[in-house]
């Protein structure tokens, strides 16, 4: 690699993801695209120290609330619909469930925190519910 | 001059709109200052404006119309190239349009207030605005000379450097792109090393810069320190380790342990800076008077490790324990008064304890605070379910059962299929289990009872008769009941059939029962030996006058003139001194805790992973995935564990000073012993349990146990006279008189006075009166408070559910004024020259909708987002016909996160994003 020529390298997601500590998330490959610039999963260095500034004991509930919207956020549409919710939830449970149940969970987790009505969450119902979590802030950070 | 612009289409339009919004801004800002702008000033500072503005825009027309300009306006030009050209040549031709009614130097200074206050606006959005503008920017600040400024204008460069200061500390929170955020950084550190040194003149200049110089080293001093203090904290790396393998569940008993290391640390400073130090430095030395001497019947068999290991003999009779402090009011040559500290001590260290675990609750329950209400159970479980620190694969298999699992329960729930094939069954078996553990209890309540009083009786034989198991035997049995019974309780679960969670509630509350139980027949049996100890003593100190009279009436018959006898101190009769008999019991307790909680956890954890690892080679079925299999961390087991041993230790401390610093040497070796255990012969657990929620749940239990083990320990304190001859407070009627004997002689007369004027009954009552009412009325405003709190919650969601569609009106009208503003636009383009009176209130209209929806987001980050939000998100049809120069002002924003970078200006790679709407 000719680094004087090309300063800006990125490394792609088959190669970040298998970092020891995203390998196992059901999330590694969403978490790495939602901060490359391109959305394809090429980190350069400074969305990698980015990922896990974000992602440290230290940050913000607020910044780690927009990411954790972006992670979530298969479609990237800015929205949470229906797809994306079911995804979520196929990756957490490897996809243990039936479809029938994944139905109802996602319509009953739209139905809780959807405040506008539109059948899909927005990034302000999202911070909503988010925000009274009890167990984000312990769970959503990586410790390196 | 913009006559001369009319002509060149929409995308002049905009750059027009837009200055026209900067002149209106810089006009309010010109207002609030109070300054009035000179009018023949005005168009040079509007056409750098323009300028600035089309530069952005990088259009070959506008280029064009740039030079024109430029011909027009000759200094615009060099304003552009050269900062300091610049100046002069502004310098000249003010000089030139004045024809000498002012001096020089005021309008030079004029025209810098204008910049500064452009720079202090731009500081203001310098987040949103674009690099180029930036430099700009820069190339003009650089003729800010500090010696010409007016101290308005210094206090708002001082706010500005201050703005740019609070950017910089607040940046690592926002949520931009590293790259965005790096360009900040540089800027705003660039701004604020430049103006920081030029603040202030003369003395103020000096001090200011020595005020900014110390704060600089402050912070960096502060940041170093807060290195130092994450390097200093102990087992950090361990913890993370077993965090990453476990999850966050087994790493709380670990976060939990190095928490009770910390206070029994403090603890142990406390005993043996105050009480075992000085006893032992400055006290008589040891063999000088009997409480400090090995008796002559014990003397030889002093030094055994039998007894040595039984805390008899020379352990007995040294700082460890109660029996061996002296006394004497005074010691030393500090005069350091021993039994008062001893005293003090005693209760310091309950109090301390108290204040530590009281605040820990508070501060938990402040964290957890928010989070009660169940209205997100579903969204919590899919968001919030999945632990990020969890890296190992074994464990993530387990989590991701246990969510389906959790998910499957709660599915079950909310279809609320009341079947309850039985309801009568279950409940029979429920209470059949519940018996079963009261009977449990019981036996185990009495065979702790039955051996103590057996070992009593052999410890009335004498113990040298008796084999190691009789002498051993209330330890032995208490450890080991600690140990089955609560498998037993396991078992007998299985039959209730409740939810996990509330079954290990209920699993925890029954083992805390049989410790508790365990623990407090001990006491009873204790009391029951303490009042043996004292008839006893009663006998032997009758005994000892005897023996007294006789020695005297011998040595008096025998020869008046002859020197007194001097008795050796081992040989003086003295009597059973029970506190040390307690200190002994307790410390022997925790000793054979200790020794069975690692003993079990060789054999338990450690000999059974080696057989099922090495035995499976040769083995009829699979051991690892079968029957005895590994073992789990059982956190709940151990954090009990701990707790009781710690209310052991507040238990005992005060008759064995040297109990906090075995506790200190358990735990540091429970550490690392368990830290290894778990790492080499342990697996994740089945049900992985979050740790949060639960922590405040042992912090209650430990409250709990040190209310009850402070209890007898302040009872025996209290009510009990101590023993004549042993002990700080040999002599006295109770131990508390201490503080009474230092009032009357330590302190001046008017004092003892005052304090038996406040310990009059008829002023405690009174005060404890009020107090009960403080409580009682605290008690009724934090409900209050409380009730409140749910109200405004509640009142916070409707208003925030009516603003949102209020939001989409405003937003719905503001986009199809535009859209219709734009269409006459487009239609007439060469007579917008009339129509632009009307555009530019639909722009002012549409910042004020701007400015509504910074004043939100403000609070998060110090950036105004751009000007319109929320509208093309919503409406996406209207994004068709859109020019490209209007993307420039307003894409990237509608709809977007305050996360999504902000696309100002238009890449490539940023154009498909724009598509997908």
């Amino acid at each position: 690699m000719d680094y004087t020529n090309d300063p800006v390298c990125t490394v792609p997601l088959a190669l970040i993801v298998n970092m020891p500590e995203l390998k196992e998330n059901p999330f590694c490959g969403r978490i790495v695209e939602s901060f490359s610039e391109d959305g394809m999963g090429n980190l350069s260095f400074n969305e990698f120290v980015d990922m896990f500034s974000v992602l440290s004991e230290m940050a913000p509930r607020e910044l780690k609330a927009i990411y954790a919207f972006k992670i979530y956020d298969f479609n990237v549409d800015n929205y949470l619909c229906k797809e994306d919710l079911e995804k979520t939830l196929n990756r957490l449970t490897k996809e243990e469930l039936t479809p029938e149940e994944v139905q109802l969970v996602c319509e009953k987790a739209i139905e809780e925190a959807d405040l506008d009505g539109d059948s899909k969450l927005s990034y302000a119902d999202f911070e909503n519910m988010i925000t009274r979590a009890p167990d984000f802030l312990s769970t959503f950070h990586i410790r390196i | 001059m913009r006559a001369s612009r009319a002509g060149e289409g929409g995308e002049e339009l905009q750059a027009e709109r837009r200055e026209k919004g900067r002149r209106k801004r810089a006009r309010s800002d010109q207002e609030a200052t109070g300054k009035e702008r000179d009018k023949e000033e005005q168009p040079k500072i509007k056409s750098s404006k323009a300028v600035k503005t089309r530069k952005n825009v990088k259009n070959e027309k506008t280029k064009e119309m740039e030079e024109k300009q430029e011909e027009e306006e000759g200094e615009a030009e060099e304003r552009n190239v050269k900062g300091k050209k610049k100046h002069g040549s502004a310098k000249k031709e003010t000089r030139e349009e004045d024809g000498g009614k002012r001096t020089v130097k005021e309008k030079a200074r004029e025209e810098k207030k204008k910049k500064r206050k452009k720079v202090v606006e731009t500081s203001s959005e310098q987040v949103t605005s674009e690099e180029d503008d930036n430099e700009e920017e820069d190339n003009e600040e650089k003729e800010v000379r500090p010696e010409s400024l007016t101290p308005e204008e210094l206090e708002m460069l001082k706010e500005a450097v201050d703005e740019r200061k609070k950017l910089i500390q607040g940046l690592r929170g926002k949520p931009w792109s590293m790259k965005k955020k790096l360009v900040t950084l540089r800027e705003s550190q660039e701004f604020v090393e430049k103006y920081e040194g030029a603040l202030g003149k003369g003395k103020g200049r000096k001090l200011y810069a020595y005020k900014v110089m110390m704060t600089k080293k402050w912070m960096k001093f502060q940041r170093d320190f807060e290195n130092f203090k994450t390097a200093c904290i102990p087992w950090e790396m361990k913890i993370k380790e077993i965090e990453s393998h476990f999850g966050s569940s087994v790493a709380s008993y670990f976060i939990f342990l190095r928490w009770m290391y910390g206070i029994n640390m403090i603890l142990f400073c406390l005993t043996f800076g105050l009480v075992m130090v000085p006893e032992a430095l400055m006290g008589r030395p040891y063999g000088t008077i009997p409480r400090k001497t090995v008796p002559r019947a014990e003397a030889a068999s002093a030094m055994d490790f039998a007894v040595l290991w039984d805390f008899g003999g020379y352990a007995q009779y040294s700082v460890l324990f109660y029996g061996y402090y002296n006394n004497q009011r005074a010691i030393g040559w500090l005069k350091f008064r021993m039994p008062l500290s001893y005293f003090l001590v005693g209760v310091g260290t309950v109090a301390y304890s108290y204040m530590v675990v009281i605040r820990t609750m508070a501060r938990n329950a402040n964290e957890s605070g928010v989070g009660d209400d169940n209205s997100f159970n579903f969204s919590w479980k899919m968001f919030t379910s999945w632990d990020y620190l969890i890296g190992n694969p074994e464990t993530a298999d387990n989590k991701f059962a246990s969510i389906t699992t959790s998910f499957k329960e709660a599915i079950l729930e909310e279809q609320e299929s009341r079947k309850d094939d039985n309801i009568h069954l279950t409940r029979f078996l429920r209470v059949l289990a519940n018996f079963l553990v009261l009977c449990c209890l019981a036996g185990s309540g009495y065979l702790i009872y039955f051996v103590v009083r057996r070992s009593q009786k052999f410890a009335l034989d004498g113990l040298e008769n008796h084999t190691w198991w009789e002498r051993n035997e209330v330890n032995m049995v208490m450890s080991l009941l600690g140990m089955f019974c609560p498998m037993l309780f396991d078992v007998i679960s299985a039959l209730e059939n409740y939810h996990p969670r509330v079954a290990l509630q209920w699993q925890l509350g029954r083992i805390f029962a049989l410790f508790l139980g365990n623990l407090y027949t001990f006491i009873i049996a204790l009391m029951d030996e303490i009042n043996l100890k004292r008839e006893e003593e009663k006998i032997i100190k009758f005994n000892i006058t005897t023996w007294e009279a006789s020695l005297y009436n011998s040595t008096v018959s025998e020869n008046s003139t002859a020197p007194p006898i001097t008795i050796q101190p081992a040989d003086v009769p003295r009597g059973p001194c029970w506190e040390t008999m307690v200190g002994q019991e307790f410390v022997r307790l925790i000793i054979s805790d200790t020794m069975t909680t690692y003993i079990t956890l060789l054999i338990g954890d450690f000999l059974r992973a080696v057989l099922v690892r090495f035995l499976n080679y040769c083995w009829c079925w699979d051991l690892e995935a079968g029957f005895p299999s590994y073992s789990e961390f059982d956190v709940s087991g151990n954090v009990l564990g701990l707790i009781f041993n710690q209310g052991m230790i507040w238990m005992g401390a005060f008759y064995a000073p040297c109990l906090p610093a075995l506790n200190v040497l358990r735990l540091h070796v429970s550490m690392y012993l368990q830290c290894w255990a778990v790492m080499c012969c342990n697996v994740p657990q089945e049900r992985v349990f979050k740790a949060s929620g639960s922590n405040n749940f042992y912090m209650a239990m430990l409250l709990v146990i040190l209310f009850l083990s402070t209890l007898p320990a302040i009872y025996t304190i209290v009510t009990i006279p101590p023993s004549f001859d042993c002990g700080p407070f040999s002599g006295k009627k109770r131990m508390f008189d201490v503080i009474q004997e230092t009032l009357e002689s330590d302190f001046p007369a008017w004092f003892s006075k005052v304090f038996s004027y406040a310990s009059n009954p008829g002023l405690v009552l009174p005060f404890i009166l009020l107090m009960v009412l403080a409580i009682y009325y605290l008690q009724s405003t934090s409900k209050s408070y409380k009730e409140a709190n749910v109200e405004l919650k509640k009142k916070l969601q409707t208003q925030n559910e009516e603003n949102k569609k209020k939001n989409k009106l405003a937003a719905l009208k503001a986009q199809t004024d535009l859209e219709e503003a734009r269409k006459t636009a487009s239609q007439s383009a060469e007579l917008h020259k009339n129509n632009s009176a009307s555009r530019q209130d639909q722009e002012d209209g549409e910042e004020d909708h701007g400015s509504c929806q910074r004043q939100y987001h403000n609070k998060n980050g110090r950036h105004p987002p751009p000007p319109v939000r929320d509208q093309d998100g919503q409406l996406p049809a209207t994004r068709a016909p859109v020019p490209r120069t209007y993307h420039h002002v307003n894409h990237g924003s509608p709809g977007y996160l305050p996360g999504f970078p902000r696309q100002s200006e238009p890449k490539m790679h940023r154009v498909p994003s724009l598509q997908r709407h």
